[in-house]
């Protein structure tokens, strides 16, 4: 028994120590990031290898979830004659859950875990020492605008995943199955609101994109410079990103939405 | 320190009475290094000794129990780390590795510290990287990326990219490790030459005697976390000491015995009894 506690102690601490030092590193990059003003181009890189490399797999799930729920919400909508109501529950469904939940998963498995390998790998070849010994700040130079990069990147791929995810529930719903078109597109723009639900849709991908960047950043820094390190570094950060966002996903939902 | 070897007047690089260890593992014990100025000093020994920690420890990327470090007047331990970055501006290192950034090219490599350091124009950085890459023979390979070196290609590269700001000295991390006899005479050629024509101070950490004591002017040779001996590569050639012979002349058994420490061998061979252990 008391040996169980023990480990369960030394893991809590283990976790509770990890935190800390990945606040510490936080911090220390954010203060490199007022320099990337003078130098948007490297910030403007990582939006491109993050975001726009991330694009196919965002658009194309983004599409199948649409015409999933197109074909569920209408099985579910038409046994009580509410079928028009289709485009409400699409667009509504995307826009605050699983736009900024299931483009962020995507966007741990895709971007997050390549920056990961990549800082890793950057670190076990010595070339962040190398940077080190020629006084450029790895933490400024590497680290800030991949952070920022991420961080951009990540609400606006939420946003194309939510808006071809709409098409998607369009083609099913008014393509296929008959839904009125009209009806589709009029009850979707007099339901969804911009300030409860686009707007609280995007704080939360702002959020996931934040917290799987820094993620990503941290352990491809913090990593065993070995090829098994940087193996266990990529799969934590998979693991562990895509734990914080469902969990945040909760904390965010119960916040905005309710009534407590 | 009586047994301090007082080598230069004014050395580059002082080190005094430096502790370091590693968890429970000593590296050095209270070592006394002088690096004097514009000369080539090596510092040698075994694998694992702790060559490359020393370089590590006179650039600032780690810092020691105890003992001080001085480079050009400047206690390295307790610089603040702007003032440090300002003094790393002056040193070049070139890694085992390479250590080039991989997602440029060779030019943008040995442009990168000028780019980072300088606002010089463009037309400045381009003739400054070729008249370095010409220094080093690759003007030809600016165009190829990293991945597309060989080993002795991506290290004179790296070296290229020290000399970029034109430092006060280069610390070299087993330069000669892994080289084709070709690109070995190279680099050595390379070390000797840039030394020369740029009056640098340079300090080379290797195990490679023969290539070292070739053109090393002071030798330094560690070994438990102590200076077992050091002087000139022919001070060492006839030293007394059978440590320092030994290494410099790469016998299997010494002082440095050959047998990892183990129980008796033929007492070990005549109690092989059914369910001992192995």
């Amino acid at each position: 028994m008391i040996n169980r506690l023990q480990t369960l102690g030394r893991w809590g601490l283990i976790r509770f120590e990890r935190l800390g030092r990945g606040s510490l590193f936080l911090m220390q990059v954010l203060a490199g990031l007022p320099a990337l003003l003078l130098r948007p181009r490297l910030a403007l890189q990582q939006v491109y290898a993050t975001g726009v490399l991330s694009l196919v797999i965002i658009i194309v799930s983004g599409l199948f979830v649409g015409m999933v729920l197109g074909l569920q919400g209408y099985n579910t909508l038409v046994d009580f004659g509410a079928e028009e109501s289709l485009g409400v529950l699409v667009a509504l469904s995307l826009v605050r859950e699983l736009g900024p939940v299931i483009a962020a998963l995507l966007f741990a498995g895709r971007a997050g875990s390549a920056l990961t390998a990549e800082i890793g790998l950057m670190k076990a070849t010595e070339q962040l020492s190398a940077m080190e010994m020629m006084a450029v700040d790895p933490l400024a130079r590497v680290i800030a605008p991949r952070l920022l990069g991420g961080f951009i990147a990540m609400p606006l791929l939420a946003a194309m995943f939510s808006a071809v995810g709409v098409f998607g529930g369009y083609f099913v719903g008014v393509g296929l199955l008959g839904v009125d078109d009209g009806s589709f597109w009029s009850q979707m723009q007099s339901k969804v609101e911009l300030q409860e639900d686009i707007l609280n849709g995007v704080i939360k991908s702002v959020v996931f994109g934040f917290v799987v960047t820094w993620i990503a950043v941290f352990e491809g820094y913090d990593t065993v410079p070995t090829s098994e390190g940087i193996s266990r570094a990529t799969t934590r950060t998979v693991v562990n990103s895509s734990l914080a966002v469902l969990g945040l996903d909760f904390v965010l939902t119960a916040l905005m939405f309710g009534d407590f | 320190m009586p047994d301090f070897p007082n080598v230069a007047n004014d050395p580059l690089v002082k080190i005094r009475g430096l502790r370091f260890a590693r968890g429970e593992r000593v590296i050095f014990d209270g070592i006394d290094i002088d690096i004097p100025r514009g000369k080539i000093t090596a510092i040698m020994g075994p694998s694992g000794t702790g060559k490359t920690t020393l370089l590590r420890l006179i650039s600032g990327q780690l810092r020691p129990l105890a003992g001080s470090i001085v480079v050009d007047g400047q206690p390295v331990p307790q610089l603040k780390r702007a003032a440090l970055y300002q003094l790393r501006k002056r040193m070049g290192m070139l890694f085992q590795s390479g250590a080039l950034l991989t997602d440029l090219d060779v030019f943008d490599n040995v442009a990168f510290p000028l780019r980072e350091h300088t606002q010089l124009p463009e037309m400045l950085i381009r003739d400054l990287v070729l008249m370095k890459l010409q220094a080093v023979g690759l003007r030809g390979a600016r165009h190829l990326m990293a991945s597309e070196l060989s080993g002795g290609m991506a290290r004179r590269v790296a070296l290229a990219r020290a000399i970029a700001l034109d430092p006060m000295m280069i610390m070299y991390d087993e330069p000669f490790t892994g080289q084709d006899p070709i690109s070995l005479g190279i680099i050595v050629q390379l070390i000797h030459a840039l030394n020369e024509a740029l009056g640098l101070t340079s300090i080379i950490v290797s195990h490679d005697v023969h290539e070292t004591a070739a053109i090393a002017d002071y030798i330094y040779v560690l070994s438990g976390g102590k200076v077992i001996g050091h002087g000139t590569p022919v001070d060492l050639a006839h030293s007394d000491s059978p440590w320092v012979r030994q290494f410099m002349q790469g016998l299997a058994d010494g002082p440095v015995p050959f047998h990892y420490p183990a129980a008796d061998y033929a007492e070990e061979l005549l109690n092989n009894q059914p369910g001992a252990a192995p």
